[in-house]
């Protein structure tokens, strides 16, 4: 609930941060006064989400510890260095600029705070790569070892090092999220600006912000359907069970097909998605379930005979730490290597447990794709309504923007279903239920803090959309013309 | 590098960033002066816009805090944390109040009002460092949980670290010792507060409140960190022998300062430091006592944790079951990832560079009502 808030705030900081700097960079270059005071409209509306995403942000930190306490301490050794990274690297760039940019107009030279600007907004993103290196780890946990001594994943060498921070599911990762935050950012620059030209106010800068958020979107848009198709491939090698899900896919097979809705079904597209290939093998939750052959030729083992050699690793590994007798000990740390990569699954019940929600992840996977490509398209045609002079006629252009502003975080929250409810039933893939990454709490503790977070973040997201209102409605201090 | 000297520079440098925290936290001392009925609305304002300027940095340090002891002492993040729930939960929502307190107070479509936000700021201003304080009390008082990492494969209750009661921390209330050092940095940050205040606003009426301030919340502050550390000389600590057994030892920690005399020169100079600038920004025209008094908190805050984590010591004992306690040696990250942190701690010196010049820029100004109507972005 926590992430899905932060991610409520997160893409326009990201998004607003990119049309900021480059209204800014104009302003300096072309010495233009009208540039600055757009710039500083759209930073008024960037501090009053900024300071929102901040509070979820540092919840979200420190629940890791609070509510997940094995899972902290399980995956510690392997988030150290990253988070090392970014708090270092991102957190005091982004609170250090953040303040000159918003309070230095007066205090520094324009070059200096048109970096602060810029660096506000590469904070941000360098923090986005080191935290969405730690998520992409939990989807596939990559360049670790279960060291039975300190019972935790460990990074031993600079190997392995290598491996977390170049992590595959890492990088598309951040690409997609970053880009979709450009996305966001530039829908809502298009959507404000549209709501200005219907009112007939603010003409200029309405046309010039729409001109400059359309862009920053439509980069945005290109940008997250090359990484979604990354991210695609990923899930079929990594998490192949959400893959499954978003497809509701029971009965894989070779030529595939992509479900576009129930019922209309193009053949073959889902194994080209998957695996580039039209005779790729894709599993269904089925096939998953009962053991199936890779595209590689390898056997996977069905879902019982993972929760049998998991039950096995944890057996030997409760042996090995109580035994004092060093054959029994050796043997106990033998049996733990040959099956410690299915441990995650011997704590689990039955194998249906690795299925996700299948309806909520299918139709989530549908809207975010669906409303990406509509966004996708209102920002082409606007980039092409102002290019071409045609806003004055295409009204209703500037009444799809405006609705698509509420559909850009429609879409981010669908992004975030797929990715996270679509691992369920796993913190970390494989290694961790979610069952087990907990904190020793009464479940009344549990549920006081998290009606009391909703409720906390549901007034700040109130409050938020009720300021930002005004200030729109106030409009920026460039000529009303 | 050996994983001891890793161990010893990971701890040392969570001793700085603790001592740049509670330096930092003038942020939430001046926000405790907001009730001041001498001062005028407009004055009340300037102090918003002086520690609305710094308040990441304050907030910044507090994530980047908890980010190293999940990186550094992960054990440390999952006992504490997971166990004493209800204290740092509690900080969290005074400190989600305060992010956005500043942004939204001054908007008419804030739906609780502009006075509701300034609550939020002063509850902040009194709880942040209690709670800071009371939990870093624990370091020495002990606290009530089990660690058994063999946990993890029992199906029933997986849990490595469990806490002994339902009260989840603020059993720690109950802990008198712990409860003087809350006590103590609500003050001290009080005191900084004001000598911040000196330090960045340009008004005779601010000085005058914030001096008397000063002087009242001297006395407070004294008898609560006083009394403190000499419970804290005087009372056992938990050692930590070459094997790793925990035991308590009589005057531990006074041992400790006696065994590790650079520690104890830092906490004499830390002191006078922070007593001289108290004194200095109370009875002088002094603008610039923050920075002795400042510095003088690092150090002593620096020395606190040496004191709780280095010579043998257990820094966050378990007084429920000894051995589950936990030192820098069976707490950490493994060593590889201690040596990747230590390079990229290097950057450090970089980071605090640009720091000091955006704060020497932003600062060269100071804070007066046409500073603030000449500024577009004001609280």
């Amino acid at each position: 609930m926590t992430a899905a808030y932060h991610w409520l705030f997160v893409p326009l900081t990201l998004g607003l941060a990119l049309v900021m700097a480059v209204m800014e960079t104009i302003y300096v270059v072309k010495k233009d006064e009208f540039w600055k005071k757009t710039a500083q409209f759209w930073m008024k509306l960037f501090a009053i989400n900024f300071a929102v995403g901040i509070a979820t942000g540092i919840i979200l930190e420190f629940e890791f510890g609070t509510n997940w306490s094995n899972y902290s301490w399980f995956v510690g050794d392997m988030f150290g260095a990253p988070l090392a990274i970014e708090g270092i690297l991102a957190f005091f760039m982004e609170a250090t600029f953040f303040a000159v940019m918003f309070f230095g107009w007066n205090k520094v030279g324009k070059r200096f705070h048109l970096a602060s600007t810029w660096l506000t907004g590469i904070g941000a993103t360098i923090s986005a790569y080191w935290i969405l290196v730690a998520n992409g780890w939990m989807q596939n946990p990559v360049g670790t070892t279960f060291n039975p001594e300190t019972v935790r994943s460990e990074m031993a060498s600079a190997a392995a090092f290598w491996e977390v921070i170049s992590n595959p599911v890492a990088v598309s990762k951040f690409f997609h999220s970053v880009t979709s935050g450009w996305v966001t950012g530039g829908i809502f620059v298009v959507g404000v600006s549209a709501w200005y030209l219907l009112k007939g106010r603010h003409k200029t800068f309405a046309t010039k912000s729409m001109l400059v958020g359309s862009i920053v979107g439509l980069v945005g848009s290109a940008a997250v359907m090359l990484s979604g198709d990354s991210s695609g491939i990923h899930a079929a090698e990594f998490q192949p069970m959400k893959l499954a899900a978003a497809e509701g896919l029971q009965d894989g097979g070779k030529r595939a097909a992509f479900t576009i809705v129930p019922g209309i079904k193009i053949p073959g597209m889902l194994s080209i998605l998957a695996t580039h290939d039209l005779d790729g093998y894709v599993p269904g939750i089925n096939d998953i379930l009962n053991g199936y052959t890779d595209n590689d030729g390898n056997a996977i083992p069905s879902v019982a005979e993972k929760m049998a050699m998991g039950r096995e690793a944890l057996v030997a590994l409760s042996i090995y730490r109580t035994t004092e007798d060093p054959t029994e000990k050796a043997e106990a740390r033998y049996a733990l290597e040959e099956n410690v990569q299915y441990m995650g699954y011997g704590h689990l019940e039955k194998p249906e447990d690795i299925v996700p929600p299948v309806g909520v992840v299918f139709w989530a996977f549908r809207f975010m794709i669906g409303l990406g490509m509509l966004i996708a398209l209102v920002l082409l045609l606007s980039v092409i309504a102002v290019w071409k002079d045609k806003l004055g006629k295409w009204q209703w252009l500037l009444w799809a923007a405006i609705v698509c502003i509420p559909l850009a975080y429609v879409t981010g929250q669908c992004g975030w279903i797929v990715a996270e409810v679509g691992r369920q039933p796993w913190t970390i893939q494989g290694l961790l239920p979610v069952n087990v990454a907990i904190s020793s709490l009464s479940a009344g503790a549990v549920k006081t803090t998290f009606f009391l977070f909703l409720a906390i973040f549901t007034l700040f997201l109130i409050i938020e959309i009720r300021i930002l209102v005004g200030a729109i409605k106030k409009g920026p201090e460039t000529q009303n013309e | 590098m050996s994983y001891t000297f890793l161990q010893n520079y990971w701890w040392f440098l969570i001793a700085l960033l603790g001592g740049l925290l509670v330096f930092l936290m003038f942020v939430q001392g001046a926000n405790l002066h907001l009730g001041n009925r001498k001062l005028s609305d407009l004055q009340k304002r300037m102090i918003l816009n002086s520690t609305g300027r710094k308040w990441e940095l304050t907030f910044t340090t507090l994530v980047t805090f908890g980010g190293a002891f999940f990186a550094s002492f992960p054990l440390f993040y999952s006992t504490s944390f997971g166990g004493a729930y209800w204290v740092w939960v509690l900080l969290l929502i005074t400190f989600v109040f305060q992010a956005v307190a500043y942004e939204f107070q001054n908007k008419k479509e804030n739906l609780i009002g502009s006075q509701a936000f300034r609550v939020f700021l002063m509850i902040n201003g009194v709880l942040a460092p209690f709670l800071v304080g009371t939990a870093v009390g624990t370091f020495f008082t002990g606290s009530d949980f089990t660690v058994n990492k063999a946990a993890i494969a029992n199906a029933t209750a997986p849990v490595i670290s469990t806490w002994g009661n339902g009260w989840h921390g603020l059993d720690a209330l109950g802990q008198y010792h712990a409860v003087l050092l809350g006590c103590a940095l609500i003050f001290l940050t009080a005191i900084l507060g004001c000598l911040y205040t000196l330090n960045n606003i340009d008004d005779p009426e601010i000085h005058a409140q914030m001096r008397r301030s000063i002087k009242l919340e001297i006395l407070p502050f004294l008898v609560f960190f006083l009394t403190w550390l000499v419970i804290l000389l005087v009372r056992p600590g938990f050692a930590v022998d070459e094997a790793g057994a925990v035991s308590l030892e009589k005057f531990k920690y006074l041992h400790n300062l006696l065994q590790m005399p650079a520690v104890l020169v830092m906490l004499l100079v830390g002191v006078v430091l922070v007593l001289w600038g108290l004194f200095r920004g109370a009875f002088t025209k002094s603008r610039c006592s923050i920075w002795p008094a400042g510095i003088g908190t690092v150090l002593v805050v620096m020395a606190v944790f040496f004191v709780a984590g280095y010579n043998g010591t257990a820094y966050y004992p378990s007084c429920t079951d000894l051995p589950s306690s936990l030192s820098i040696r069976n707490s950490s990250s493994s060593q590889f990832t201690l040596q990747v942190m230590f390079w990229v701690s290097l950057l450090i010196p970089f980071v605090v560079a640009y720091i000091a010049y955006a704060w020497h820029q932003m600062d060269r100004k100071k804070i007066t009502p046409d500073e603030i109507s000449d500024t577009p972005h004001k609280y």
